[in-house]
């Protein structure tokens, strides 16, 4: 169990709430005396739930008011002042995104006063905004570039600096940081302190000399940052983006000795398409393939096999853990912890060091694809290890730190040599002048390309956890998980909600299938979990994570639990950092709605059916799962940094 | 430095001890209409009337609710309270009590400025005195029931947390930085509850009003701008100083009072506020005339007025927090702007921009500091704009 004592100064309020958003609550109920509020804007009349902002408001009226440091995943701020707008009889003029309204008033968002103040705050942020659109990766997908044209800005009517004042941070794997770009919007320190609770960005300095800055001013990759760049997502410039490794994955495609081998996490297929101005929720994943092949990866596989590869490894170590806790009554610890998510896990080794126990030993998908990549496939296709380029494309920038990690090199070289963006790859495919929404589609690539329903909703929150469930409720019971679950669709662990719990009486014992009875010690069934109640529980977003984790602290009910997913991203993996951008609460539920509507199509919906991964157990892992070669292979361990880095 | 000889409202006699028992055996909604008929407006500046904040306050939902006293003085050119704070603390804390005992507050805090550490151990002694009297704590003043105690909370020395809300923050220990309003601190403040902020010459004139009563209150001043004021008078005058004097005078008036006369311009209200040139001397020290948070800053007929507007637009960039853009990049624009033209190097065409940008300054920043921080600029601008061109602008 884990030790309290070992607790570190990083306690449950180490990241400071930036500037409170002090907020009028909205009226819920329409037919409550004074409920509704009667305004006007621009000359139309409307009528509206006491409470609401200024902004809202307009949106109900589709009038647009410009905004840019507001964003609807974040606490508002108020601070561009670009969504001012007139209210009559002030004297000031008010923050759309800020002003709740409390009573009847007249308001008009495109007066002169209105378009002068907005035109010459954008004048004032162009100061300082050191670089060229043409040579910025947000060209053509940068609010202050957008906002500029519909402005009219033709001149710089205060200058405009055009030296560089800031060195360019490219010290972290994950994320790079040109200050250069920065106009202070804090969307960036509102993300990392209030939605995911690392507080590795803040303010500095007051006045002209304010800086978002880091812990002391030190490189990204010297403070604690979980990498899971969803300060990237809600940039509005450039100012932050991810460390892109496109040029040496050219030179490698280009390089005739190479093997370039491309792995395909299950979000950005359902994703990379809003990168073509195809609507978020199309899901391109064949014509993505097309797409790779023709930029000249020589091979396509599907990281969904090792996501059930996954499975069957995560699933037998909880098994083992309730075996070890209820038959050999050792002391092991629980909750399992899911050890997808890269992000995920560097906050927990930062914030929770002494819980790494609990973190499940596997290594995630795209680390255990690498070493089989570099191991048996290199010995099925007859290639020497040496020359293969493993990349992996994937929805997350904590990927590309986690591929880095000293302790990945278990096949003996680099498991993983790059991770590749959602982005990043999009940017690939343009240069090639490929339009993919229109390619030919294509399958994935022998013998790995095999993927089950289960792999792929990985992308979204509560996936893994349903994919482990319908593996281990139809190994332990022995009863079909669709007898158990209608449709195979375990719905309390889907959905946006940031904690879900669920109970699961264990109706019945099946026998334990000979793939596991090495893993289980000869065990025959598991009768010791018939009638037990099996506990599990579902996070996404650090700060939602924080909430379980202090719960567990206090030994409150997850402390209970028996098996929890966290995914550091909100929306789990759909919503990552390596996504195209932006992104909104409706845009992650469209790419939700993509990957569990493409589950259906599959052949099956459950990893322990994955032929491929049967295949693999009997060639190569031969003594099965949590067995002595996939411990070698798609096992880890893990650090304790507290406020360390390494 | 002198203080002012006359005894008017704030300097006159009181017995604290008598005049806080007295007025909290008054029901609240009397006290509030005491003050309401009295006209006191907010001493640090703003003027919002004091009853009214009061009863917003009082009516508000919440549980825990705090009233806190606004001893940040950090206006250039202000230094009255620090002469209530060494002389009067004793009138402070029983307006403090008598505040919360009318919102239904029991927590006090006095937000005290960085600088006026050197006066912590006297206030401290002061509140230990008042508990010794069972003045504060529980059944304060006498009041069964009334429980009310305060206690000091030091500011860091950033004029931005003179704002309430930035005070708020900084008392939550946040960065010192405005929030949005609505919601206003009367109903969402001190970690979320009811607060109610005022100065500190507010504390001690609602004291005398309630004792006293509206109507010798409203003897001094005018119809508009009830009561007397503290002035901090400093510059180029004969005798700078602390004075009481009543609202509604005029500047020439004062400088009469303060051996100033002959002045080339007044700085009324400090850095955030305005220049007002000798020609308008005639104007009244008053809400509806020139308002001001007691700064007085008087400039002789050799200051350089130009020099006058660097300095305060230097203060501005050095305290703005930097949260919303038109203050934080405004502030740093127009002082080059004032570089510019002290080089001679500022064409006419830009200084209207930059009048202009001014003008987006006062409507669009998110908060007070900002949206005064061009006063100063503006006014002197056009107030001596012949003497900046003829003396600097090679192109005349």
């Amino acid at each position: 169990m884990p030790n309290k004592e070992n607790n570190t100064k990083l306690g449950s309020d180490r990241a400071p709430a930036s500037s409170v958003a002090s907020s009028v609550e909205v009226a819920k109920n329409e037919k409550d005396l004074g409920a509704m509020v009667a305004i006007t804007i621009d000359g139309k009349d409307i009528k509206i739930p006491f409470g609401t902002t200024i902004l809202d408001a307009a949106k109900k009226l589709n009038i647009k008011i410009p905004t840019l440091c507001h964003h609807e995943d974040l606490k508002v701020a108020g601070v561009c002042r670009v969504c001012v707008v007139e209210v009559e009889g002030q004297r000031t003029l008010q923050a759309a995104c800020a002003y709740p309204i409390t009573g009847p008033m007249n308001i008009k968002t495109y007066s002169p006063k209105v378009r002068k103040a907005r035109r010459h705050n954008l004048d004032l942020m162009l100061k300082h905004h050191v670089g060229e659109c043409y040579s910025c990766f947000r060209n053509n997908n940068c609010e202050l570039q957008t906002l500029s044209k519909e402005y009219g800005v033709d001149f710089y009517r205060f200058g405009h600096d055009s030296e560089p004042h800031h060195d360019v941070d490219k010290s972290s794997y994950s994320v790079v940081r040109d200050m250069n770009k920065c106009i202070q919007c804090r969307r960036c320190v509102r993300t990392c302190i209030d939605l995911q609770e690392v507080g590795a960005l803040e303010a500095i300095n007051r006045g002209p000399d304010l800086d978002i800055d880091t812990f002391n001013s030190l490189p990204l990759g010297e403070v604690v940052c979980i990498n899971c760049g969803q300060c990237i997502n809600r940039c509005p410039t450039g100012a932050l983006r991810a460390n892109d490794p496109s040029d040496e994955i050219w030179a490698a495609i280009e390089d005739p000795k190479k093997h370039v081998v491309i792995q395909t996490a299950p979000s950005p297929r359902a994703a990379i398409g809003e990168c073509f101005g195809l609507p978020a929720g199309t899901s391109v994943t064949r014509e993505l393939n097309t797409a790779m092949r023709r930029c000249g990866f020589d091979k396509v596989f599907d990281t969904n096999f090792t996501a059930d590869l996954t499975i069957m490894e995560e699933a037998t170590e909880l098994l083992v853990r309730l075996k070890k806790a209820l038959v050999d009554k050792v002391d092991v610890a629980f909750p399992q912890f899911t050890s997808c998510s890269p992000g995920w896990v560097k906050f927990l080794e930062h914030f929770y060091p002494e819980y790494t126990d609990c973190l499940s030993s596997c290594k995630s998908p795209q680390q255990m694809f690498g070493a089989v990549l570099k191991t048996w496939y290199a010995e099925k296709a007859g290639i020497d290890p040496k020359d293969i380029v493993t990349v992996a494309l994937m929805p997350c920038s904590a990927k590309k730190f986690e591929c880095n990690r000293p302790e990945m090199n278990d096949s003996g070289y680099k498991d993983v040599d790059y991770g590749l963006t959602s982005r990043e790859l999009a940017q690939m495919i343009q240069e090639t002048g490929l339009d993919l929404p229109n390619l030919p589609p294509s399958d994935f690539d022998d013998p790995i390309g095999e993927a089950t329903g289960a792999g792929l909703i990985f992308g979204a929150t509560g996936g893994v956890m349903e994919a482990a469930l319908r593996s281990a409720v139809e190994i332990v019971t022995g009863i079909k998980t669709e007898d158990v679950f209608a449709n195979l669709d375990i719905i309390p662990v889907r959905g946006f909600e940031g904690v879900k719990y669920m109970e699961i009486v264990v109706p019945a014992a099946g026998p334990v299938p000979e793939i596991l009875s090495k893993a289980l010690g000869g065990l025959k069934d598991f009768g010791f979990l018939k009638g037990a109640t099996l506990k599990v529980a579902v996070a996404h977003g650090t700060a939602n994570a924080k909430k379980v984790m202090e719960d567990i602290k206090a030994g409150g009910k997850f402390s209970q639990c028996h098996f929890i997913e966290f995914m550091a991203c909100p929306g789990g993996c759909l919503g990552g950092g390596g996504q195209p951008i932006p992104t909104s609460p409706e845009i992650r539920a469209a790419r939700t709605k993509a990957i569990y509507a493409e589950e259906k199509t599959l052949y099956s919906r459950k990893s322990h059916e994955n032929p491929t991964v049967n295949l693999i157990y009997k060639e190569f892992l031969k003594d099965g799962p949590c067995g002595h070669k996939s411990h070698k292979l798609l096992h880890t361990h893990y650090i304790k940094r507290g406020n360390k880095i390494v | 430095m002198t203080k002012s000889a006359n005894k008017l409202v704030i300097f006159s006699d009181i017995d604290v001890e008598k005049a806080l028992k007295n007025a909290v055996k008054k029901p609240r909604p009397d006290i509030i209409s005491e003050l309401r008929e009295s006209a006191l407006k907010g001493r640090g500046g703003a003027g919002f009337p004091t009853s009214v904040k009061w009863n917003l306050a009082a009516s508000a939902q919440g549980e825990r609710k705090f009233v806190i006293c606004n001893a940040d003085e950090g206006e250039p050119g202000t230094f009255k309270d620090r002469v209530l704070l060494t002389d009067y603390a004793e009138q402070l804390i029983a307006g403090m009590i008598l505040s919360g005992y009318v919102v239904g507050a029991k927590e006090g805090i006095i937000y005290l400025r960085a600088e006026y550490t050197y006066l912590k151990h006297d206030l401290e002694a002061t509140i230990e005195k008042m508990r010794g009297k069972k003045l504060l704590g529980k059944n304060a003043a006498g009041k069964e029931g009334f429980e009310f105690d305060v206690h000091i909370h030091m500011g860091s020395g950033a004029y931005i947390c003179g704002e309430e809300t930035a005070l708020i923050e900084s008392l939550e220990g946040h960065r010192g930085e405005p929030r949005n309003r609505p919601p206003f601190p009367v109903t969402v403040g001190y970690l979320g509850c009811p607060t109610s902020v005022n100065n500190v010459e507010t504390f001690i004139t609602a004291l005398h009003v309630v004792e006293k009563g509206a109507k010798w209150f409203k003897t001094f001043g005018t119809e508009k701008s009830t009561g007397t004021k503290l002035f901090s008078v400093s510059g180029d005058c004969e005798k700078p100083g602390v004075y009481e004097l009543p609202m509604g005078i005029t500047i020439q008036k004062l400088l009469e009072t303060v051996d100033g006369t002959g002045a080339k311009a007044v700085q009324v209200g400090g850095a955030s506020g305005i220049c007002v040139p000798a020609k308008d001397f005639e104007k009244a020290l008053a809400f509806e005339g020139v308002a001001t948070g007691g700064s007085i800053i008087v400039f002789g007929q050799h200051r350089d007025m130009l020099e006058v507007a660097i300095n305060f637009m230097e203060f501005f960039c050095e305290e703005s927090c930097g949260q919303c853009t038109p203050c934080r990049l405004g502030t740093e624009t127009l002082l080059e702007g004032l570089d510019l033209l002290s080089e001679g190097k500022c064409s006419l065409k830009y200084l209207r921009e930059l009048t202009s940008l001014g003008e987006t300054m006062q409507v669009s920043s998110k908060c007070g500091l900002g949206q005064s921080a061009p006063n100063a600029f503006l006014s002197i601008i056009e107030n001596f704009k012949s003497e900046i061109f003829d003396t600097r602008c090679s192109c005349r």
